[in-house]
C-alpha cells in the first residue's frame, strides 16, 4: 500500500492561451518508510511538483492531476481546513535555505512550540518539554538555553537542525526535504544528512529527498526519480538507474559529477539549459542537448515506457530494451 | 592551581557566550550609539514632560490676557520681566505658558493621527500584499490617486467637508498619511512573503490570518516604526499648517500653528511672538526626525551591518 500516489500531475503557469507546463504529467508513488530521491537540474520541476502536491501554489499556477492520494485520501478534494490538518502534521517539509526558513521575529522555542500547540493541542508545560526533547533529538547542544535564541543568533547548520525539529515535531508520515543541504558547508552537509537518515530509520517515516547531489542519492535512496523539464525522464531502483542509466540525460548527469571525470583534463558537461516557456522543443524535450539525438527525437515526443522495475522516456535507450523487459 | 583558575575563567566565558543578548538590549546599545538620536530623544522627553505637567509648571493661564503687559518682550530684553519669560503676545497672554499648553495639543493630535492611520494602514497594506490581484490592485491605485494630490490641499478639502475642529483635523491628517503606510506595509510584507519561513508556516497548516498577523506582520515592524515616527513629525507640521490656515484648532486655543497665524502681523514689530512658536515647531520636528533616523539604524539589520 503506497503512502502517496500521484498520477499525471500537471502544473501550468502563465495565461490560459499560452500556458507554460512547469510540471508535465508526473507520476510518483512513495511507500511507507521509503527513501525516494528526486534529482534533476534547476528548473526541472522538482520543487514545483512538491508544492503543487501540498496545495501551496494557489493563485500562481493551475494544478491538475488524475489522482493525488495520500494515505487513501484524495488531496485535491479536501477542504482547506482538512487539508491544513494533514499538511504539517502528516506531511512536513524542510527547505533549502535555513537562514530564511525560520521566522526572524520569534525565538526558536516559540516556533517549535507553535506547531505542537496547533496540531497536537499540548499544554504549555508539555510543549516546552517536547520542544527540548525534539532539539535534543536533532542533536542541538544545550537545548534548554537555545530555546530562547533568535534565528539570527544561530549558525546555518543549527538553524537547519531547528527547521528539522519543527518538521518532525508532529511525527509526520512523509517528510519532504527540498535540497536540505545545498546552503550548508560540506562538513555540516554530512551531519545533516546523517541526522535525516537516522530520523527516517528510527521513525519509519517516508522521506522524499529533492537534491542536486547525485552522490548522496546513490548512497542513501532506494528508488530515484530523474526529472527533466517538468517530466520524469527515468525512474527506478538506484542501482539500476545510476549504474546502468538508460536515459541519456541520466548519464549526462552522472558524468557531470566532478569525481567521474577523474583522469581527464576537462570536466564533462551537458551543454545548454533546461528549455523554458518559449524554447520548448516539439519533439523530445532533451533533443537540442542530447548527444545521441536522432531525427525521430526532434519530431516525436517520447512517452514514458514502463519496464519491470523502471521507466524510461527515450526513443533510443542506452541499454537494450530486451534487457529491461521481462 | 593556575589551571583551575584558568578553566574556571574559560567556563565562565563560555557561559557568558551562551546567554544571548536580549533584543531590547541590542536595540538600546545601537540606539544609544547614535548621538543625534539620543539628543532628539532627550528633547522629546523634555517636551512630553512640559506638556504633561503644563497645568502645574506653566507660570500663567494660557488664555489669561494681561492687558497692561501687551507685546512685552522676553525677559532678557529691555522692558521684559521675569514673570513673562518669553514675553507676551498681542493680547497680553504669556507665550511660554501658551507654548507648554500648545505642546499638549500638538503631541496628542500628532500621536492620535498616527494611531488612527496606523491601524487601517496595516490592515489594508497586508490585504494588498496577500491578495495582489484583487485587493492589491484596487488599493494601490487608490493610494496612487491620493498621493498625486498635494497633502495639505487634500487635508484642506477634507476639513472643508468635515468642518474645522480638533477631531476633524486629526481625521484629515490621518487620511492624508494613509497611502504612505499602506505602501510601506505592502512592500515589506511582499518581500517577506517570498521567504521560506512563510512557506514553512503554510506547510505546517497556518491559515491566512495567522500568516498575516503572526508570521509576516512582526517582520514588517521595523520600517513601520520608523515611518510612524516620521509620520508623527509630519502630523505635527500638518496640524500647524491647518492651524495657520485657520482650519485646525480654533483660537484662542494655544496651538502652535494658530499662534503663528495670529502673530503674523507682528513679524516686524515684535519678533518674539512669531519666533518662539516657529522655533518650537522646528525643534520638535527635528528631534522626532532624529529619533526616527536612530530607530531606523537600530531596527534595520541591513543598515546596522553597513554602519
Amino acid at each position: 500500500m503506497s503512502l502517496l500516489s500521484i498520477q499525471n500531475l500537471c502544473v501550468r503557469f502563465g495565461t490560459l492561451e499560452k500556458p507554460f507546463l512547469a510540471v508535465d504529467g508526473v507520476d510518483l508513488t512513495v511507500t511507507q518508510g521509503e527513501l525516494l530521491g528526486i534529482v534533476g537540474e534547476s528548473g526541472s520541476g522538482k520543487s514545483v511538483s512538491m508544492m503543487a502536491m501540498m496545495g501551496l501554489l494557489d493563485g500562481q499556477g493551475t494544478v491538475t492531476a488524475d489522482q493525488m492520494l495520500f494515505d487513501g485520501k484524495e488531496l485535491s478534494s479536501l477542504g482547506p481546513r482538512e487539508k491544513r490538518r494533514i499538511i504539517g502534521k502528516d506531511i512536513a517539509m524542510i527547505f533549502q535555505d535555513p537562514m530564511t526558513a525560520l521566522n526572524p521575529s520569534y525565538t526558536v522555542g516559540f516556533q517549535i512550540e507553535e506547531v505542537l500547540k496547533v496540531h497536537l493541542g499540548m499544554d504549555r508545560k508539555a510543549r516546552r518539554q517536547r520542544a527540548i526533547e525534539l532539539m535534543r533529538e536533532v542533536e542541538i547542544p544545550d537545548p534548554e538555553r537555545r530555546l530562547s535564541a533568535y534565528p539570527h543568533q544561530l549558525s546555518g547548520g543549527m538553524s537547519q537542525r531547528v527547521a528539522i525539529a519543527m518538521a518532525i515535531a508532529c511525527e509526520p508520515r512523509l517528510l519532504i526535504a527540498d535540497e536540505p543541504t545545498t546552503a550548508l558547508d560540506v562538513t555540516i552537509q554530512a551531519q545533516i544528512m546523517d541526522l535525516l537518515l537516522r530520523l527516517q530509520k528510527e521513525r519509519g517515516m517516508a522521506l522524499m529527498m529533492i537534491t542536486h547531489d547525485l552522490a548522496v542519492v546513490s548512497e542513501v535512496a532506494k528508488r530515484v526519480v530523474v526529472m527533466y523539464a517538468g517530466q520524469v525522464a527515468e525512474t527506478g531502483r538506484v542501482q539500476d538507474v545510476f549504474f546502468h542509466p538508460a536515459h541519456p540525460y541520466t548519464r549526462a548527469l552522472i558524468e557531470s559529477i566532478p569525481e567521474s571525470c577523474r583522469g581527464s583534463r576537462r570536466l564533462s558537461t551537458l551543454p545548454g539549459i533546461v528549455p523554458g516557456q518559449y524554447d520548448r522543443p516539439s519533439g523530445c524535450l532533451l533533443s537540442p542537448r542530447c548527444p545521441i539525438a536522432q531525427e525521430r527525437c526532434v519530431v516525436e515526443r517520447p512517452e514514458l515506457i514502463r519496464y519491470t522495475s523502471r521507466a524510461v522516456r527515450c526513443h533510443t535507450p542506452l541499454i537494450p530494451l530486451q534487457e529491461l523487459k521481462s | 592551581m593556575m589551571n583551575q583558575v584558568l578553566s574556571k575563567n574559560v567556563s565562565a566565558a563560555l557561559v557568558a557566550q551562551m546567554s544571548y543578548p536580549s533584543p531590547l538590549r541590542e536595540f538600546l546599545s545601537s540606539f544609544s550609539n547614535n548621538k543625534g538620536a539620543l539628543a532628539g530623544f532627550c528633547f522629546l522627553v523634555l517636551m512630553v514632560l512640559a506638556a504633561v505637567l503644563a497645568p502645574w509648571l506653566a507660570p500663567h493661564d494660557p488664555l489669561m490676557q494681561f492687558r497692561d503687559h501687551m507685546l512685552q518682550p522676553p525677559a532678557w530684553q529691555d522692558g521684559g520681566s521675569m514673570s513673562y519669560l518669553l514675553g507676551t503676545d498681542e493680547a497680553g497672554r504669556d507665550i511660554l505658558s501658551r507654548l507648554m499648553h500648545g505642546a499638549r495639543l500638538s503631541l496628542v493630535i500628532g500621536f492620535s493621527a498616527v494611531i488612527i492611520t496606523l491601524v487601517p494602514g496595516i490592515l489594508l497594506g497586508l490585504a494588498a500584499a496577500f491578495f495582489p490581484n484583487t485587493a492589491g490592485r484596487l488599493l494601490m491605485r487608490l493610494a496612487d490617486i491620493m498621493m498625486s494630490l498635494p497633502s495639505v490641499l487634500l487635508a484642506i478639502a477634507i476639513m472643508a467637508v468635515l468642518g474645522p475642529g480638533i477631531t476633524n483635523a486629526m481625521i484629515a491628517i490621518a487620511v492624508v498619511g494613509l497611502p504612505g503606510y499602506m505602501r510601506i506595509v505592502r512592500a515589506s510584507a511582499m518581500s517577506e512573503l517570498n521567504k521560506d519561513y512563510v512557506m514553512a508556516s503554510r506547510v505546517s497548516g497556518a491559515g491566512v490570518l495567522r500568516l498575516m498577523f503572526i508570521a509576516v506582520l512582526p517582520n514588517c515592524m521595523a520600517p513601520l516604526i520608523v515611518q510612524a515616527t516620521l509620520g508623527f513629525s509630519s502630523a505635527i507640521l500638518d496640524i500647524a499648517a491647518l492651524g495657520f490656515l485657520g482650519l485646525g484648532v480654533q483660537p484662542p486655543a494655544p496651538e502652535w500653528g494658530t499662534m503663528l497665524a495670529t502673530a503674523r502681523d507682528y513679524i516686524t514689530s515684535a519678533w518674539w511672538v512669531v519666533t518662539f512658536p516657529g522655533l518650537t515647531i522646528l525643534l520638535t520636528v527635528l528631534a522626532i526626525n532624529l529619533v526616527g533616523d536612530g530607530l531606523r539604524d537600530a531596527l534595520d539589520p541591513k543598515l546596522k551591518r553597513a554602519a
